[in-house]
């Protein structure tokens, strides 16, 4: 068997099995866990519950991002429910000595940025967190998912979960991107192909040369919707993008260790005449920049087109109907020209200094709408100081914008950046649930380059008459 | 122990004939505050259950006194979304003791048996039987056998058998939990790391 074809997949999730149970789940061992404010705190009270400590505490890395205010990080956080959280995981991690990036930690951020940014990420990997964009780190060639608190639980007591090994999909994407297209609209048509359950129970190998052509970054943004189609994760495999991208970063390997790892990290490949138990090919000729419209990420077309017909869709009118009438939009529109009154660049999807660039490049020289209110929020410290050196916070300044700090912000609302009730929100996060972004706001996911367009003439517009 | 023990479980039912119901519906992040396990359940649903000014919606099922019970029937994908626990914490909160649905969202339906809720996939077909049975009488029991791995539409006697496998199956059957069983092999874990 040792010489049957085995796909990036197997190759990391096999090599991680403790033990395998019969007509059960595998325990499976955790390399890296993430954790924050939000989802933990339960997790450590269960531990002092049980009498049990941390077992690897070296393996665990905390960071504040999820209710974290994106204004006056210097001044104590006014909510007390928020403070609490943040007090708790500072005393939490102190007790078991683990690494804590708290507010006003230079390397603070959200913690599917700073991961990365700091080389905690590697392939081979298996990372996880009380998080289900946790996938984002997929991009590295690691198995990375999301989980819930009683999992944490068992990371931080035993360093292990318990999973059945899911099934494997590869999804291949060919050929060559057209103008204003980006890994975002990569993402958002994917899933508006396969709908928000149907990679429920896979997880993801994404292959073809639009992702091996793709940028870090890039990757990232398309790894961490892998969730949103229902899959567990996603991953690409590791290449001289990728070996770029992690040498020389603060906790990544150096000198021999460093090569120790590259001459594993170049088997980490899916072996030709692997078996996937699912693989669909779509062609990159066939994206264009893409909206949603309706209040799952499965409800997204290219920006040209129009709201489809429920009558062409499988099953769930109903639920389809109460989508549209919560948007307030009608089958057959046209989301051209449709009044934006909000306009978020940031979060773990797309709070990178390359998504910053994209959406500078369009408002550049151009001036805000003034009915438009634009949150501009970093992912982390770092990505605000790469902001100030590349001179895009000059251009943001010029055009009308203002930069806040880093954290989850609006993407889920926690803290004070809610959009209001009825609002229509361009947004290059990842959810556009019924009031995930405030009670009653209105989402639009949309990659930076429609979110910059849309900041600029205050309504939905297509970027591409700006390139 | 770190939940109550699932083993047959006879109950009239809600009915939540929605797809695609979201994790950020079940429970919005604004109330995941809290740093204890407690009072998820008031608000469960929150936005579709209180208005703006927090008085109930009368058109809500949980808001509708006709419909009652331990098990909470939704459509296709329910739970899809964010990881968080307090989705299934809220449900268990509120008082539902198992979910039923055509198909559960990965995440969310490894989070319920972690806290003891036990999730019943049936097929679409048996989804609609238990709705329109629920719609000619509010009161109609189910029964949910999890050693028979069956769950019968009382009234009719329509029966289905569902899926759990057999290690999580004996810990719902007992109360027991994963990290009881983590606990008790540390050592090999340990010895597993050292070798990595």
């Amino acid at each position: 068997m040792s010489n049957s074809p085995k796909t990036l997949f197997d190759k990391v999730w096999d090599s991680h099995v403790v033990r395998q149970i019969a007509d059960g789940p595998d325990v499976f061992f955790i390399d890296r866990h993430f954790i924050h404010e939000v989802t933990s705190p339960v997790a450590f009270l269960g531990l002092e519950q049980r009498g049990v400590s941390v077992l690897f505490p070296e393996k665990t890395f905390a960071t504040a991002d999820h209710n974290t205010p994106t204004i006056n990080q210097h001044l104590p956080v006014e909510d007390p429910l928020s403070a609490n959280q943040l007090l708790q995981l500072e005393k939490n991690t102190s007790k078991y000595g683990i690494s804590h990036w708290g507010l006003g930690n230079p390397k603070n951020g959200i913690v599917h940025v700073v991961g990365p940014e700091n080389g905690i990420t590697l392939p081979g990997m298996t990372i996880v967190c009380g998080d289900s964009h946790t996938s984002t780190h997929g991009a590295f060639g690691a198995i990375a998912f999301g989980i819930g608190t009683s999992e944490v639980e068992m990371v931080l007591s035993s360093q292990c979960i318990m999973q059945p090994k899911p099934l494997k999909m590869r999804i291949n994407v060919n050929g060559q991107l057209g103008k204003g297209v980006t890994p975002k609209d990569v993402a958002l048509y994917i899933i508006s192909k396969l709908s928000t359950s149907g990679a429920t129970g896979y997880f993801v190998e994404y292959a073809g040369d639009v992702f091996e052509n793709m940028s870090m970054e890039g990757r990232m943004t398309v790894c961490n919707l892998s969730i949103e189609m229902g899959a567990r994760g996603g991953m690409i495999a590791p290449d001289q993008t990728t070996f770029d991208y992690i040498n020389g970063r603060e906790l990544a390997p150096k000198g021999a260790d460093w090569d120790k790892q590259m001459a594993y990290w170049k088997t980490l490949k899916t072996d030709a005449g692997s078996d996937f138990d699912k693989e669909i090919t779509f062609l990159a000729s066939d994206i264009e920049p893409m909206i949603t419209y309706g209040t799952n990420p499965g409800m997204g077309m290219g920006i040209s087109k129009n709201i489809p017909q429920a009558k062409d869709l499988e099953g769930g009118e109903s639920s389809y109907a109460k989508s549209l009438d919560y948007m307030g939009f009608e089958e057959n529109d046209s989301m051209i020209g449709k009044k934006v009154d909000y306009v978020f660049i940031g979060s773990c999807t797309n709070g990178r200094i390359e998504d910053f660039r994209a959406f500078a490049s369009i408002i550049k020289g151009r001036k805000k709408a003034d009915h438009v209110t634009a949150w501009v929020v970093p992912g982390s410290h770092v990505v605000e100081a790469q902001i100030h050196e590349e001179g895009i916070y000059d251009i943001l300044m010029e055009a009308g914008f203002a930069l806040r700090q880093p954290g989850c912000s609006a993407c889920l609302a926690m803290n004070d950046d809610k959009i209001p009730a009825g609002k229509y929100a361009v947004s290059t996060s990842n959810r556009n649930f019924e009031g995930r972004q405030g009670p009653g706001s209105r989402t639009l996911l949309a990659s930076p380059l429609v979110a910059a367009a849309a900041a600029i003439t205050g309504v939905v517009t297509d970027p591409r008459q700006f390139l | 122990m770190a939940y109550d023990s699932f083993k047959v479980l006879r109950s009239s039912a809600v009915p939540l004939p929605i797809e695609n119901v979201d994790t950020d519906q079940i429970i919005p992040a604004r109330f995941l505050k809290a740093t204890e396990r407690k009072g998820f359940g008031d608000n469960l649903f929150r936005d579709w259950r209180y208005d703006k000014n927090d008085q109930p919606k009368s058109d809500f099922i949980l808001n509708n006194p006709t419909y009652s019970g331990k098990i909470l029937v939704g459509g296709k994908n329910f739970g899809s979304g964010s990881s968080r626990e307090h989705a299934a914490w809220a449900i268990y909160d509120y008082g539902f003791r198992c979910v039923v649905s055509s198909f559960f969202a990965d995440i969310f339906r490894g989070n319920s048996i972690n806290v003891g809720i036990l999730p019943v996939q049936v097929s679409p077909e048996f989804l609609h039987q238990i709705f329109t049975e629920i719609e000619k009488d509010p009161k109609a029991e189910l029964e949910v056998s999890l050693p028979e791995q069956t769950i019968t539409i009382v009234p009719t006697g329509a029966s289905e058998s569902f899926q759990i496998n057999g290690y999580k199956k004996h810990n719902l059957l007992n109360g027991f939990d994963d990290i009881d069983y983590l606990q008790a092999m540390k050592d090999e874990i340990a010895t597993f790391a050292l070798n990595r």
